[in-house]
């Protein structure tokens, strides 16, 4: 941990967030709530943090805090992505035809 | 070592997926690809992250692992559409539990465990992480329970209230200054997360429903930038990029309702908007017109245009599919019909967009504000469902009005306009909406999806 990596993470961060805001006004409103879930499932990469912490034995309380971090960052991981997808797969373009192939879908499921 | 390189490997092609899944969500057509490209992406971090070597035991992660996946997967299929604001609520709350735990873990395992002291930025990282995260958890959670109706949905507010919650905020904010400088101080780092959960619940308490698009666009702003501050704090790169776009995904969309409501997010946060008392200074003359099913199904049968403008009425009264119905009853006979939808229609951003998808209205019926007012003049029957501010003409006309200024749509423009609501009192936010008192102005009293299953019987005889 030094100063260097410091300034490499803020270089990621400055870089990020130009990507993040080209890429998110490209967005229609028609899409802002699966937007919401997309990018929450997203942030849930949190549980990578949680997962070292559950695992590496530091101290019983980190333990434990890590555990519950674990459980709710999957929480959103797993919810996050099935949700977004549940409301993606309703936008269709044309009627007719969407129900057809909802139920094409639902077989190879 | 080489198993730390793959471990980074896997967290740069997590980053780049993730990109490549937003980018898909610029059109619906590759929206579900690109989600199931940011959904690899997780999993190869996950995969990668539990080879991690500092990890000795897995059976915490494991449950964790099951415990989570089986929350998530029981709350994503079996919310109903209609409650998407309260799961989102609720994931924001998740979310930001998970880094504020990771943050008072990293804390506890240097400073208290180890008696370690931390290098400033660090600090600065857990503290900017602890102090977001834990305002966003209770922020959320209150959310949800106004979202839920487990609380009253106006503003809840007392005197001093502003002063109290400025002063919350300055104080933790000098603690968490204070700790940059002395991270040893324990018991203050404690003192700061108490205050932020206490922020967090006393931010949200004076906040209306109506205004609940803007407060989830900013909860969800807040998780993302604690995920990054995460990533900040334990140098991880991948948590910095995805809790970056979250972050920035949340600030662009709460500029965006506060720009549909024209009005600042300091007056939304601070300005308890939709308390009773909120007064227009105009008084409405005239008197509003009751009409019957069959005279609303014989105008819409024979109209060329009519436009369904929708709000959180048709969510509460779950009319999404009734509103279809009567549309494609329409459609058959050859009336073109449209859906517009406001910005902050609703409770959280692009909420009724889901609702009506839900209900089979295909993409391209679905029309922005500024898309569907040129056409108003040119639309016979505009049919308000369970909308009120958001077609308020005073937001137009008057500048004394507490909406002056936010964009409305101009219903009032068709050649006709039916409003359905429950009853004849004022809407959510007390404001009366001198719409109902136009002459071209028919209320159509009644649960909106009664009067709507009605009416598509009606047009389909007519």
């Amino acid at each position: 941990m030094s100063v260097e990596i410091l300034i490499s993470s803020l270089y990621v961060f400055a870089l990020a967030a130009f990507l993040g805001y080209q890429i998110i006004s490209r967005v229609p409103p028609l899409l802002h709530t699966p937007l919401m879930s997309a990018t929450n499932a997203i942030s849930a990469i949190s549980v990578v943090g949680s997962i070292v912490t559950a695992g590496a034995n530091y101290n019983r309380v980190s333990t434990i805090l890590g555990f519950v971090a674990v459980v709710s960052a999957t929480i959103n991981v797993v919810g996050g992505f099935m949700i977004t997808d549940r409301m993606l797969k309703m936008f269709k373009e044309k009627l007719g035809g969407g129900r057809d192939s909802d139920a094409k879908e639902d077989h190879h499921n | 070592m080489e198993l730390k390189y793959f471990i980074e490997i896997t967290y740069l092609v997590a980053s780049i997926l993730f990109i490549f899944g937003l980018k898909g969500l610029s059109h619906p057509k590759t929206a579900r690809r690109g989600m199931n490209l940011a959904a690899a992406g997780m999993l190869v971090a996950i995969v990668g992250t539990l080879l991690h070597h500092e990890i000795i035991s897995y059976e915490w992660i494991i449950i964790g692992l099951i415990v989570g996946s089986l929350i998530g997967a029981a709350m994503s299929i079996w919310m109903p559409m209609t409650a998407m604001p309260q799961r989102t609520a609720l994931s924001h709350a998740f979310g930001a539990l998970a880094a504020s735990l990771v943050g008072i873990s990293e804390y506890y395992r240097h400073v208290v465990d180890l008696g370690e002291t931390l290098p400033a930025y660090k600090m600065a990282a857990l503290g900017f992480e602890v102090l977001f995260g834990s305002l966003t958890v209770t922020g959320s959670l209150i959310a949800f329970a106004k979202l839920q109706e487990m609380m009253r949905g106006t503003p809840i507010t007392y005197k001093g209230q502003n002063v109290i919650n400025v002063g919350l905020f300055v104080l933790a904010a000098g603690i968490f200054i204070y700790l940059i400088f002395v991270p040893t101080a324990s018991p203050l780092f404690y003192g700061m997360v108490g205050l932020s959960f206490l922020f967090g619940v006393l931010l949200v308490m004076p906040i209306g429903s109506a205004d609940m698009p803007v407060v989830m666009s900013l909860m969800n702003s807040y998780a993302g930038l604690a995920s990054a501050a995460t990533g900040f704090a334990i140098g991880n790169n991948v948590l910095i990029i995805a809790g970056t776009l979250d972050g920035f995904s949340g600030f662009i969309l709460s500029v965006l309702m506060c720009k549909a409501m024209n009005r600042s997010i300091t007056n939304v946060l601070f300005g308890a908007f939709g308390s009773a008392s909120s007064d227009t200074g105009a008084s409405v003359e005239g008197v509003m017109r009751e009409v019957s099913t069959d005279d609303v199904a014989v105008q819409l049968a024979y109209a060329r245009q009519v436009i369904f403008v929708p709000g959180y009425g048709m969510a509460t009264a779950q009319a999404q599919h009734a509103v279809r119905e009567l549309g494609d009853a329409l459609e058959h006979r050859g009336v073109m019909v449209k859906y517009a939808i406001h910005p902050v229609a609703g409770r959280m951003p692009g909420h009724m967009n889901v609702l009506l998808a839900e209900a089979n209205v295909p993409y391209s019926a679905l029309y922005e504000m500024e898309q569907v007012n040129p056409e108003m003049q040119a639309t016979d029957v505009a049919v308000v469902i369970g909308a009120n501010d958001v077609v308020n003409p005073d937001a137009r006309d008057n500048p004394k009005s507490p909406i002056a200024g936010m964009p409305i749509i101009e219903v009032d423009k068709a050649h006709s306009v039916v409003v359905l609501k429950r009853g004849k009192g004022r809407g959510f936010s007390g404001l009366e909406n001198p719409l109902f008192f136009k002459s071209n102005t028919g209320m159509l009293y009644g649960d909106a999806k009664a009067s709507l299953t009605k009416l598509a019987q009606a047009v389909q005889q007519a």
